[in-house]
């Protein structure tokens, strides 16, 4: 059983502000999904990779500005819940 | 105007060319069929019949320039709410978006606009597509408009809903672990996952970016083929798409090595379901096709993997909602993590809090080889079975899902047992392959799916059987 300390640690890692009751039903259900995975343990070998038909290697393309809707960095900073001119706005970071 | 609701794609293509009626007509009458149904199905989370009908309106223009035009113009269809439409809600189900309206178009809708086809509304998901059910949705519960006591699947439980109960001619939704295939199945319609980059995945609200892949929900398998036509091929704005371009070609059943992969017929499978397929399987072999056992040794561990990779790679795909960029944002608190801390907390449900706890977990340090590593190493065997196997046989045939339809409510208490209604259609995802589901037949008015199952980028192979198949299970 994963303890109650523990999903608090990985709950603040992942930046979720968790509710005591939602703490005690993670540790549960957390403990009987991570159980269950143990299912891995005796497969051996895939450590080479597998390639495919039509395997993409190394997708990239040119560093280039490709920007065609103009309104776009408008629309986008519209988005935010909490903006000031062409600027989203934060709280103190500290 | 009802009949109308009973074409398919290509007889509403027939249909708007010679003037039988315009895609006004077959908007409106659309429209009207989702007001009458849609308060007991709940397919769609919104309906937008103004911005329908002006492009049905458009379409209509088009048609009447006398010029060919796509199949796919002048008819409606509905979008998985988790697909961006420039203008238009994007929620994914989730309250952390509930607000949000999408800023530009996913590459498969701008193909779809430019096609001419009319989008009547966002259709309901399970919350960032975490689901087999669409009970994780944070707004509704999609039911089986074959049966409305029981789910219509998961996650594209709104998308195959909408298409079952004529709300939609056709609709997008998207598949990572089983999300096209078993809705189709549940909903008896025919549903096809691609294969991993033949769909541009821009404007896909990501889950689990190794697996997503957009997809069509549809009447029959012509017209998965003709919506399939429109939406794959490269795009720019996806690394991960590939220079694919669809071709048709025939693909006898007589003569067909079809494999049957013995471990998905094991245990735990509905003996109904079992009968269903295996009746489908011989009708198959009365036209002609060969009948071969294959293995894939490493099915059993399929879902283990597939819930280790999808909730590591969502925990971070779902960093980005933090209260600052866009959606919901919870401004109490003094400094910017209560920010994060409280918007991500009010905002995610349930399913989504749990995957980025266990992702968050199997890639901290100290877990991440037991876990992580250890599934990516598993995936690689995944894969393996399938290049082997395909080197046997053309195509495989499996059941979609070990059971028909669930009752509305029967396993939300149990995420695990939710998690393994995915272990026909999760290795598929793991492997990168495609596979379409059809309607085999049905137990107690339930539809059940048949998995047809091809090698990377044979989606052409697979329609073409499909076809056959669907003729002679009518």
């Amino acid at each position: 059983m994963i303890s109650k300390q523990e999903v608090e640690r990985i709950a603040k890692l992942a930046r979720l502000e968790l509710t005591e009751e939602e703490i005690i039903k993670m540790q549960k259900d957390l403990s009987s999904i991570l159980d269950y995975m143990d299912i891995l343990k005796k497969v051996k070998g895939g450590k080479e990779t597998v390639h495919v038909k039509n395997d993409l290697v190394n997708a990239v393309r040119k560093d280039e500005v490709s920007m065609k809707e103009s309104h776009l960095p408008e629309d986008l900073i519209q988005a935010a819940p909490n903006k000031q001119d062409m600027y989203i706005k934060v709280k103190a970071v500290l | 105007m009802s009949e109308l609701l009973d074409l398919t794609i290509s007889q509403l293509h027939e249909g708007l060319r010679d003037k039988k009626f315009s895609s006004v007509e077959v908007t409106k009458t659309y429209l009207s069929e989702i007001e009458k149904k849609d308060p007991a199905v709940e397919a769609y989370l919104a309906v937008t019949k103004d911005r329908a009908l002006e492009q049905a309106e458009a379409a209509d223009k088009i048609i009447a320039t006398g010029k060919s035009f796509d199949p796919l113009c002048g008819v409606p269809c509905s979008i998985k709410d988790s697909i961006t439409v420039k203008g238009m809600q994007a929620t994914t189900a989730s309250k952390i978006l509930e607000n949000y309206i999408a800023p530009y178009d996913a590459t498969v809708i701008t193909r779809l606009k430019n096609a001419g086809s009319v989008i009547l509304g966002k259709t309901n998901t399970d919350e960032f597509t975490m689901g087999i059910s669409t009970e994780n949705s944070a707004f509704k519960v999609t039911k089986n408009p074959h049966d409305i006591t029981r789910v219509a699947g998961g996650s594209s439980g709104g998308p195959a809903a909408a298409v079952a109960a004529r709300e939609a001619v056709f609709s997008l939704g998207s598949d990572t672990g089983g999300s096209i295939r078993l809705p189709a199945s549940f909903c008896g319609i025919v549903g096809l996952n691609p294969t991993y980059g033949s769909v541009s995945r821009y404007g896909a609200i990501a889950l689990a970016s190794s697996l997503d892949q957009i997809g069509p929900l549809t009447k029959n398998v012509e017209d998965v083929k003709l919506v399939f036509k429109v939406i794959s091929g490269k795009d720019p704005k996806d690394a991960q798409s590939h220079p694919y371009e669809f071709m048709e070609s025939d693909h006898s059943l007589k003569g067909l090595r079809i494999g049957i992969p013995k471990e998905y017929f094991a245990h735990g499978i509905d003996p109904e379901v079992e009968k269903i397929v295996r009746a489908a399987i011989l009708k198959a072999e009365k036209a002609g096709a060969e009948v071969v056992e294959v293995s894939l040794p490493h099915t059993e561990h399929g879902v283990a993997v597939y819930y280790i990779i999808v909730p590591a790679e969502a925990s971070a795909n779902l960093a980005r909602y933090d209260g600052i960029k866009y959606g919901l944002s919870v401004q109490e608190g003094s400094n910017l993590l209560d920010v994060y801390l409280k918007s991500r907390g009010r905002g995610f449900g349930k399913e989504p809090k749990r995957r980025i706890l266990i992702g968050t977990y199997t890639l901290s340090a100290g877990y991440y080889d037991a876990y992580y590593k250890k599934a990516q190493e598993v995936r690689n065997l995944i894969k393996k079975d399938f290049v082997e196997a395909f080197k046997k046989v053309d195509v495989m045939f499996a059941p979609v899902s070990p059971m028909p339809a669930p009752k509305i409510g029967e396993k939300t208490n149990d995420p695990l047992s939710m998690y393994l209604m995915d272990i026909y259609t999760c290795p598929v995802k793991l492997a990168g392959v495609p596979a379409l589901s059809i309607p085999a037949g049905t137990m107690d008015k339930l539809p059940v799916g048949l998995q047809i199952i091809g090698n990377y980028f044979e989606e052409n192979k697979i329609l073409s059987v499909a076809s056959q198949m669907e003729k002679i299970l009518q």
